[in-house]
């Protein structure tokens, strides 16, 4: 059989990481379908005499399913739903992008939506609009960041460390989980104690089971819980174990004890449980919001959370991930917005992903950065991981976004990593725990991963959590333990943590604790966007912290390295003329061989002028070198050479090494041959430029000068070749005509 | 809003659940050995301000939730798990939430919760989501 044919372009692409991916086709039956399911219904709202809804979206009240009923009866604003739902949606869409329409206006009519008119509205957006939409719906001003903290091994120093440097890197909510669920309190622990030492104020959780959740929380372990997941259908509830009713209630609890807490939806979850009931996903996930609101959550994280693969298998799945942020957003919740499952092999696609949340702002752009490798992560996640710090600090630097964090130095991560280690080795030994050695608390100072980790015994570790979470030991324990182990300033800030527990601040819609352990909340941090020149932009510290990256060094230092003594075998002799016809001119920049003295590449000048002095010799010509003073171009400089060349021919040289082959007779910017990637010319190279040059004057066939093409030169070396050229130009004598140098050299041939 | 926030603008008007104030809530109690759990949880009347303050902020979904949460605090961690568990689907029947409801009606005052409680229930009868 004939095989079949191959192109080497698509056999490449194959291998490409995005498609390592999969790609599906919608099936709406199936609920594989992101927004637009031909089943989803029209939106409409019949409110009766009486005052009660008695249709919603097509559906008599005689049908409602626990969740219409839950969202009538808790969600809906009912005094504006009937102007709301007249309102065309085009006219919301239009409003959203408005600049000259407020949040406010906008929020008092969604508030008056069913779930279907607010798919509907959606449907008028593109992707632009929508960001537009959400940097004026989010409800807090300033946008922040949540981390992911976990580790395979669950060792109380990796993770205590880890929070620490999270909480320094600036994150203002720290998320851990278990991979054995009995080592749920020592994980809270850990990372209560680690964000702590890191900055007071960074809010943190241990996602488990509800009951277990709660009962961390009561212990004061956890201040925040985000674990409430809704779906968008009664039977994806049911088969969650929970009701609107039950989750509500949850929410009340964790309340009641100064808990705050935001509930889980996202898209994708009830087609993945099998229950879409032909629905897209996006009209479920409005249901989920509205269920959400109603139970009074003050916010949500959805983005599709652990289920980002499917939405993103489908064509518009990340469009309708932004759609649902936004929704989230317009109807006054908090959101944290995803981005922390894998969602994508290809680091184009997750990046292109997050912009659509990292440039307008989220409450969170992040329900979870993973603040560790993704190997440690027990979320599913890490779709942006510890190894691309780096690339998300350049990320805010480059566009001036505030992406929720700051760079940091080495030292800074290493001293709180080594206090926060040292701080949780004090609280298990006060509180008679199985004991943290000195060799954990120096490998999780250094550590990266788990595999840098001593191996701990696991058993009597999961029977001291046993006990601690059956006993009393709450973090009053925890407080006293670190006053007694001499960490002062960390118990001082986890009670003050139980202070603001008292005073319930944080309990208020997208609230956090900024750098000075200050509430900062919708209240009293409303999002004001309205337009250029209005809203949160970084500025000032903030702007300048965001820029401090270690990496970034002073302009000084780039040119120093390639100054010097002026060269000791080159003299000047006197104003050039016109010289001889077995002669090649070659022409100097101003700064060459005496304020600089190497070149990009870091050859030196000495070198460089045998080198093309001996191939120019090599044809048995001679060289006369010139400076010239008035101008630092290359051309330039090449054709004062030319034209003072008793040949015609002349070679022009900057001092970062770029030259040019070049002829009396040509235009000025012409030349015969250029070498402009002088970090790649080595001496052979500038050799072979003095062999050609001759060969053009003796009127010689001459192939040009192969150089080898490096496209990342200049990416590599753009500053030093504008600052090196900047050096050169500060030399230049416009009344300076061009002069004669001596050069110490005889050919060796 | 100009009470919020309260820890920084009504510091001496508040108070722990135990009743202590928060004035009294120090790193010298603590070393003492003077505080329990109670000196760190929040009382009713903050979370009562917090609904206030929410309400006025145009949340009022937050606000009753957090009016909800007020009369919860005097609630047992233990009650509350097992209020918890009799609202997920198919745990307990009408007569029993009805009886849960007016339980926290009758012993916490918790007039909000009952009245959502008793919600449930009818909702749960129709939507057969009680115990069968």
């Amino acid at each position: 059989m004939k095989q079949k044919q191959r192109s080497k372009r698509f056999d490449l692409l194959s291998k490409r990481d995005i498609n390592r991916e999969t790609y599906v086709e919608p099936w709406p039956e199936a609920g594989l379908i992101v927004a637009d399911s031909p089943y989803d219904p029209q939106p409409s709202l019949t409110i009766s005499a009486a005052g009660e809804v008695v249709e919603m979206d097509g559906v008599a009240r005689a049908d409602f399913d626990a969740l219409d009923r839950f969202i009538v009866s808790r969600a809906l604003d009912l005094a504006v739903a009937e102007e709301a739902m007249a309102l065309p949606s085009q006219n919301y869409a239009r409003m959203l992008a408005d600049i000259n329409v407020s949040r406010a206006d906008i929020a008092r009519l969604v508030a008056g939506c069913s779930p279907a008119k607010l798919t509907d509205i959606i449907r008028h957006l593109n992707v632009l609009e929508m960001m537009m939409g959400l940097s004026k719906m989010r409800i807090r001003r300033q946008p922040a960041n949540q981390a992911h903290v976990t580790n395979w091994r669950e060792h109380p120093a990796l993770l205590a460390a880890d929070a620490a440097e999270a909480a320094l890197r600036g994150f203002a909510e720290v998320e851990t989980t278990v991979r054995v669920a009995r080592f749920a309190p020592f994980n809270a622990l850990a990372i209560l104690v680690g964000t702590q030492t890191g900055r007071g104020g960074v809010l943190t959780q241990c996602s488990v089971e509800e009951a277990l959740g709660l009962r961390l929380a009561m212990k004061g372990l956890t201040s925040y819980a985000e674990t409430l997941s809704v779906y968008g259908t009664e039977m994806t509830f049911v088969d969650g174990d929970d009701t609107p009713w039950s989750k509500a209630f949850l929410a009340s609890a964790y309340a009641s004890r100064g808990v705050k807490i935001r509930f889980t939806s996202g898209t994708g979850s009830e087609a993945l449980m099998g229950r879409a009931e032909r629905k897209s996903m996006l009209y479920l996930e409005a249901r989920c919001l509205l269920v959400v609101k109603g139970a009074g959550s003050q916010g949500v994280q959805n983005g599709s959370i652990s289920c980002i693969a499917l939405p993103e298998a489908l064509p518009g799945g990340v469009r309708a991930v932004l759609a649902e942020n936004l929704l989230a957003a317009m109807l006054g919740l908090e959101v944290a917005a995803g981005n922390d499952a894998l969602a994508s092999h290809s680091n184009i696609r997750k990046t292109a992903k997050l912009m659509l949340q990292f440039i307008p702002g989220a409450d969170f752009i992040f329900s979870g950065y993973s603040a560790i490798p993704k190997r440690d992560n027990l979320f599913g996640g890490g779709n942006f991981d510890a190894e691309d710090f780096d690339d998300y600090n350049v990320l805010q630097r480059d566009m001036q976004i505030d992406g929720g964090v700051q760079p940091i130095s080495e030292d800074e991560a290493l001293q709180v990593r080594r206090k926060a280690a040292r701080a949780i080795q004090a609280v298990y030994r006060k509180l008679d725990l199985p004991a943290i050695t000195d060799e954990e608390i120096e490998a999780a100072t250094v550590a990266h991963s788990s595999d840098d980790m001593p191996r701990r015994d696991i058993i009597p570790d999961l029977e001291a959590a046993d006990a601690f979470m059956a006993g009393e030991g709450d973090f009053v324990a925890v407080i006293r333990a670190l006053q007694e182990g001499g960490f002062d300033d960390v118990a001082d800030n986890i009670l003050e943590m139980g202070r603001q527990r008292i005073a319930a601040d944080y309990l208020q819609p997208s609230a956090i604790f900024d750098a000075d352990f200050k509430v900062r909340s919708a209240i009293n941090d409303p999002n004001d966007y309205a337009g250029p020149g209005s809203g949160y932009r970084p500025a000032g510290e903030r702007w300048a912290a965001m820029q401090n990256i270690p990496q970034a060094r002073s302009p000084e230092g780039f040119i120093e390295p390639h100054t010097g003594q002026p060269l000791s075998r080159l003299v000047e002799i006197g104003p050039a003329s016109k010289g001889a016809p077995n002669e090649v001119a070659l022409a100097l920049g101003p700064a060459f061989g005496k304020i600089l003295t190497t070149t990009i590449g870091g050859l030196s000048h000495e070198d460089v002028l045998e080198a093309i002095l001996t191939g120019i010799a090599a044809e048995g010509m001679i060289a006369r070198i010139l400076r010239v003073y008035h101008s630092s171009d290359c051309a330039a400089i090449g054709y004062v050479g030319a034209r003072l060349s008793g040949s015609g021919i002349g070679i022009g040289l900057q001092s970062r090494g770029t030259a040019v082959i070049h002829q009396k007779d040509l235009a000025p910017l012409n030349n015969l041959e250029l070498f402009p990637q002088s970090p790649s010319l080595t001496l052979r190279t500038y050799e072979a430029i003095g062999r050609n040059a001759a060969r053009y004057a003796l009127g010689l066939a001459t192939v040009p000068v192969a150089v080898k093409i490096d496209n990342g030169a200049r990416l590599r070396l753009i500053v030093q070749t504008a600052l090196l050229h900047r050096r050169e130009t500060d030399e230049v004598d416009p009344d300076k005509l061009p002069q004669e140098l001596r050069f110490d050299w005889e050919p060796d041939l | 809003m100009s009470a919020y926030p309260l820890r920084d603008n009504a510091p001496d008007r508040l108070r722990a659940h135990s009743g202590r104030p928060l004035r009294d809530i120090s790193p010298e109690a603590i070393a003492a050995g003077e505080l329990n759990a109670d000196d760190l949880r929040t009382h009713a009347d903050a979370l009562r301000q917090q609904a206030e303050i929410a309400r006025d902020s145009g949340y009022p979904q937050l606000a009753a939730n957090l009016l909800r949460a007020a009369e919860l605090t005097n609630v047992p961690n233990d009650e509350l798990l097992r209020i918890y568990d009799a609202l997920r689907p198919e745990r307990a029947s009408y007569e029993e939430l009805l009886r849960l409801a007016d339980y926290l009606e009758d012993s916490y005052d918790a007039g909000e919760n009952a009245a959502f409680i008793r919600e449930a229930a009818t909702v749960y009868r129709e939507r057969n989501l009680l115990r069968r």
